[in-house]
Formats: structure tokens, C-alpha cells, sequence
């Protein structure tokens, strides 16, 4: 079985992007860019399906600028067999993430596609859904579990009520949740032996897809901030404080 | 005029308190508000949407496939329903998380998520980046909105002096058998709901083990509070999942946050920004949490705590 795996680059969890004064945008000039923290547990997930012989291969799939070569290198480093880099220079929004996906899909026919639930740039979290609709296919998202065989993935879901288990057979997409794996460390030797794989550059507008990009975005801003408060020195002090706000 | 579908979101007959959030954002946009509930049986959650105000009308899909709702079988039945409709919107849960990108892929529509503000019928404002920076997004006037609706952005609407009306709906979708529902582990407990709770005191790493965490729950009974926790905590086996409060956990704003042995990290400052009044205990006076909090104090959590119970006696 083939796993096709999102890899997403994003700003770096650790940065605190700030809006331009303008409203234009945020600034991302220079700031320090990561894997998708979701994608790399994504890329981890597909590597223990391989190792446990329930897969063969593993295809890492990254959609944005020519500069993204050197972040489909780490997902490589980490293990993937090879990647597909598609090549455009406008951020898609996911619909259109999503179409791309499934165009790849076609050439490569997956047994299972691993996204990340959400990228933490967008925070939209919709691509792995909008894919398997699109596709036909089930989908399992917010996965914290998931066991693969006869044809059919189980997988336990980090849902508002506690924990879900759903069945879904293959091919099908899922999405992880933050507690599916801890991500393994690329190791120096690994780094270079990910130079000699292959990364499959494909042109965009190559693939024919339709742009599912419907959403404009006029406007950025900070978000209304919180000023600061007050200092308590005991309990005493605290209960007065909620006290004299009408909280106790 | 604006025609707008709300996706009921219910479990065990129970309408969840997220539905009355996404009416009160649909209620902005202004225009016919129907309720959809698919169930197996939709009555009791019916009567309960068909009371909440500015609900037009409930409409009731009733199937077998229903009985426990899949993205993959309820989604197909939406997109069908949403026909004639300008938006349909459905609660940034996890549960509206994992349908509605579902439906708007399946009607050829971009999804707007999390919608904190209605600025017209078609323009909304939105976070990003861990709500770094809200954006303002237009969707195209052409096409059915379909949108997730931040819930911690929209006190619930109350209910109405008359109910609406609810019609039974027969939808004419093929229902996929590939994806089944297996079960559903629920962490009962008689506490206040996290995501409603006008109280919820919260624990993070600093509270050190699943047996310390005892005094959090403690504490939280005696203010007849909510319990959350951070990621850390939760990573570290000292609470279940589904307390997990953040950018990637639960989204809350109860008018009293307590936060203990938490240090404030953005992905957990996401989660509670609207929050009336946040309260930090920490012993690190550095912390960041303090930055944000509104009362704060350097301390013990374990020395503390006891000092609070005893002086709430
Ligand atoms: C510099 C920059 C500027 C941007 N400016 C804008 C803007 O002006 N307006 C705007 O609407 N958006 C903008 N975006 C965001 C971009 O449009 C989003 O990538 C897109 O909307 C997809 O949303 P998401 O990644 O949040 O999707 P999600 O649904 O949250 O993504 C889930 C998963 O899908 C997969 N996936 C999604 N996209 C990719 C990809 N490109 N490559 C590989 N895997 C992927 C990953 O596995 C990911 O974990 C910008 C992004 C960047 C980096
Ligand atoms: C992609 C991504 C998503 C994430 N999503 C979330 C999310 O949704 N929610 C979330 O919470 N985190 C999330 N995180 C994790 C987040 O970055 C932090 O790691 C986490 O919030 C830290 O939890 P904490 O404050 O409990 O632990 P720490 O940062 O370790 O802080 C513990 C605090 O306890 C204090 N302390 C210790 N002992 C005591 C004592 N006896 N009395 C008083 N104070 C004490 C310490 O001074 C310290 O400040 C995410 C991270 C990533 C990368």
C-alpha cells in the first residue's frame, strides 16, 4: 500500500506573527518557517505503517513556492521514500488544496491519504474533508488512534464528547490530532541520504485543477487586546478581587 | 433576503448549547432560520431547537444511518437540504469541524471557519494564526455560504415565546456504508460542560499528576465550575482529552477563567481570550499568563488552593 502524506510549511508555531499596520496582511517576511506541526505527525504516522510492513510506501506531498524543496528534504530525512512537490507561488485556500490532492490521488492511488487536522497558519481545517468528499471516500479526522488492516482503518477520534472509534474502509483520508504519535528526530546520516531521493516537481497549471479560491480576504487585524490586570499577593486578596466583580 | 440553514448538533436526545450559538450568529446575517436535526429519532431535539428565538422552522430527517451522525452519511443528506438556501452554518465543534468542509466540498463552495463577527451577509471576520490576527473574508454572492460559527463569539440566543413549527423532510440521498461507527468513550461526569460553563478552573502542567489533580476538581465543585486543562496536561495522562483547552482543544469564554500552574502559551491563550475575567496562579512571577490575566498571583497552586477552599468554606 502507498500512503500520500500532507507536508504543509507554515510559520513556526514558536513565532508570534503580527499584522502589517496597513492591514494588509501578516508579516511573514524572514520569520522562521516549519512543517506543519500536525503534518509531521501526519509523516510519522505513515512511517510506523511502514515499518509495521502494513505499507510500502510512503509520498510526501507539498504544494506552494520553488522554495519548498528544502522542506520536503526534512520530510524526506525523516523518512518518506519520495516527494511531490507542486509548484505554485499563490497560497491556495483549501478547496482548492483539496482538488489538488485528489488530481494526485488519480496518478498515484493511494491506500491512505494522512493530512494534518488543521495548518496552523489558516487554522482552517477543512482540506483532509473537502478531499474525501470530493474523492468518495471516508474520512476519519482528529485521529489519536489508528490501526490499519483487512482493508479497513479503525480509528479512535478526539471529539468534544470524549473519544469516538470509527471504522472506515480503504482507500480513506484521515487527519491527526496532536496525540496520535510524537514526531521522531532527523537524524544527521538520514539528512544525507535524503539528498539522492527523489522530488517530483509538478507544475500547477499543469494539473487542470478548477480554483476553489471563492474567499477574499479584505481585511487583517490584531486582535483586540486584553489590558492588563492586577496583582494579588493571597487568597484573600484574590477572593476580594472576584468579590468586587460580582464573580463570587 | 438571507435563507439560512443551521445544522442541529444533539447526542443522547439532547440539544447541545452550540446550536443556539450558531442561530444567534444567523440571527445577524438576518433572514428565515431553519433547523435541520438529523437523528433516528428527531422529536425531542426537535421540540428543544423549536423553541430557540428567530428559529423559523425545524426540519427533521429521520433515517436509520442517523442514529450515530458520520460526516460522511449526514453530510450528503445536507447538501441535498441546503437547496434553496443562502447559508448554511453549523458549530465550530468538533463535530461542525468534521461535517460542514464536508458539505461545502460537496456543493463546490469555499468554507468560512470559525466566525467570530457577521459583518453583512457575506462578509465575515475570522482567526488565524492561533487568533494572532483576525481576518475579514468576503464569499461570493453567487454561491451558498457555508461556514463554521466560533461558538465562544455568540452568547447562546434564548428561547421564544412560541415554537416554531417542524416539518419532517424527506431527503432523496445515497448514503455511503464505508465508514461505521464503532463507539463512543464518553468521561461522564456531573460537572458543569466546559464549553458552557460560566465558571471553569483549569490546570496545567504545574499541578504534576493525575493524583493532584484532585484538588483542581475539588476546588471546582466547591464554585460549581467547569474543569479544563493544557495540552500539557493532558499529554502527561493527568486528565482526558476532551478538557483540553486551545487553539487545538476547546475554545471557551466563561465569565471566570482560573488558570493553575499554567504558563500561558499562545496555542492556550487562544482558547480563552474571550473569557470574562482570567485569573493566573502561578509561582513563576515571569510567567506570560500574567500578561493577559486580569487578577493575578505569584504562588504555590498547592498552597493556595487549600487557602481559597478554606476561606470560601
Ligand atoms: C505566506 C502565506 C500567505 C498566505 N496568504 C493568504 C491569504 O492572503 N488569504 C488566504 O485565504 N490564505 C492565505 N494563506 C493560507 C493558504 O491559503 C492556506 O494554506 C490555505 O487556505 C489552506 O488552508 P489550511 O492550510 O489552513 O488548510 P487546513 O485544512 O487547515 O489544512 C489541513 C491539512 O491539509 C494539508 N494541506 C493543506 N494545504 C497544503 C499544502 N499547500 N501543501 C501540503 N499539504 C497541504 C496539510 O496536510 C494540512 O495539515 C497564506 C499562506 C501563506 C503561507
Ligand atoms: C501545534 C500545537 C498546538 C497546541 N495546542 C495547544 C492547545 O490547544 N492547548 C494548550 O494548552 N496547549 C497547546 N499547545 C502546547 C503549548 O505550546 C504549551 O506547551 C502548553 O500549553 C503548556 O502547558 P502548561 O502551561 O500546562 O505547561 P508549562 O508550560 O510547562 O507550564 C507549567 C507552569 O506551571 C507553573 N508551576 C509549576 N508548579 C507550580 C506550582 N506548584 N504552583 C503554581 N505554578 C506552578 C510553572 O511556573 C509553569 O509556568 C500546542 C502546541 C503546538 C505545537
Amino acid at each position: 500500500m502507498k500512503i500520500l502524506v500532507g507536508y504543509k510549511r507554515v510559520v513556526d508555531y514558536n513565532v508570534r506573527v503580527q499584522v502589517k499596520p496597513d492591514g494588509s496582511g501578516v508579516a511573514t517576511e524572514g520569520v522562521k518557517l516549519s512543517a506543519n506541526p500536525f503534518d509531521d505527525i501526519a509523516l510519522e504516522e505513515a512511517l510506523r505503517l511502514r515499518e509495521q510492513g502494513v505499507a510500502e510506501e510512503v509520498v510526501i506531498v507539498g504544494i506552494g513556492p520553488a522554495d519548498l524543496t528544502a522542506h520536503l528534504r526534512n520530510g524526506l530525512a525523516m523518512g518518506a521514500n519520495r516527494a511531490i512537490h507542486v509548484t505554485t507561488d499563490a497560497p491556495l485556500q483549501p478547496l482548492t488544496a483539496a482538488r489538488t490532492f485528489l488530481k494526485l490521488i488519480e496518478k498515484e492511488e493511494p491506500g491512505l491519504v494522512i493530512l494534518g487536522k488543521q495548518a496552523i497558519d489558516d487554522d482552517a481545517n477543512q482540506t483532509g474533508q473537502m478531499l474525501a468528499a470530493l474523492w468518495g471516500r471516508p474520512q476519519a479526522t482528529f485521529a489519536s488512534k489508528l490501526s490499519v488492516g483487512d482493508g479497513k482503518a479503525t480509528v479512535t477520534r478526539e471529539v468534544d464528547a470524549g473519544l469516538e472509534t470509527i471504522e472506515a474502509e480503504l482507500p480513506a483520508v484521515v487527519t491527526t490530532d496532536l496525540r496520535l504519535n510524537e514526531p521522531r528526530f532527523i537524524k544527521l546520516p538520514d539528512i544525507m541520504k535524503a539528498k539522492s531521493k527523489p522530488i517530483d516537481a509538478i507544475d500547477f497549471d499543469s494539473l487542470g485543477v478548477t480554483s476553489g479560491d471563492h474567499l477574499t480576504t479584505t481585511h487583517y487585524a490584531p486582535p483586540p487586546k486584553r489590558s492588563k490586570g492586577v496583582m494579588v499577593n493571597d487568597a484573600a486578596e484574590l477572593i476580594d478581587a472576584l468579590k468586587q466583580k460580582g464573580l463570587l | 433576503m438571507s435563507k439560512i440553514l443551521v445544522i442541529a448538533e444533539h447526542l443522547d436526545g439532547a440539544l447541545n448549547p452550540a446550536t443556539a450559538r450558531c442561530v444567534a450568529a444567523a440571527k445577524v446575517v438576518g433572514g428565515d432560520i431553519d433547523v435541520l436535526v438529523l437523528a433516528e429519532q428527531a422529536g425531542e431535539v426537535a421540540n428543544q431547537a423549536a423553541k430557540l428565538d428567530g428559529v423559523s422552522r425545524v426540519l427533521t430527517v429521520e433515517r436509520a444511518e442517523n442514529a450515530h451522525l458520520l460526516a460522511a452519511t449526514a453530510a450528503p443528506q445536507i447538501a441535498k437540504a441546503a437547496e434553496g438556501y443562502s447559508h448554511v452554518f453549523g458549530a465550530s465543534t468538533t463535530s461542525g469541524k468534521d461535517l460542514m468542509p464536508r458539505v461545502a466540498a460537496l456543493l463546490g463552495v469555499a468554507q468560512v471557519s470559525d466566525i467570530m463577527s457577521v459583518e453583512s451577509s457575506h462578509s465575515f471576520t475570522r482567526p488565524i494564526y492561533a487568533g494572532n490576527a483576525i481576518i475579514t473574508v468576503e464569499a461570493p454572492a453567487d454561491q451558498t455560504v457555508v461556514a463554521t460559527v466560533r461558538t465562544a463569539s455568540w452568547p447562546a440566543v434564548g428561547n421564544a415565546d412560541n415554537a416554531a413549527p417542524a416539518e419532517a423532510l424527506s431527503v432523496d440521498a445515497e448514503l455511503p456504508s464505508h465508514t461505521r461507527f464503532v463507539e463512543l468513550k464518553q468521561d461522564k461526569s456531573d460537572r458543569p460542560d466546559l464549553q458552557s460553563a460560566p465558571r471553569v478552573i483549569s490546570g496545567g502542567r504545574g499541578v504534576g499528576s493525575k493524583e493532584n489533580f484532585e484538588i483542581i476538581f475539588k476546588l471546582a465543585d466547591k464554585l460549581n465550575a467547569g474543569v479544563g486543562a493544557s495540552r500539557a496536561a493532558v499529554d502527561a495522562g493527568y486528565v482526558p482529552n476532551d478538557m483540553q483547552v486551545g487553539q487545538t482543544g476547546k475554545i471557551i469564554a466563561p465569565e471566570l477563567y482560573m488558570a493553575f500552574g499554567i504558563s500561558g502559551a499562545i496555542q492556550h491563550l487562544t482558547g480563552i481570550k474571550d473569557a470574562g475575567t482570567i485569573v493566573a496562579i502561578n509561582k513563576d512571577a515571569d510567567a506570560p499568563i500574567f500578561e493577559i490575566a486580569d487578577i493575578g498571583l505569584v504562588g504555590d497552586l498547592f498552597k493556595v488552593i487549600p487557602e481559597l477552599e478554606a476561606a470560601l468554606g
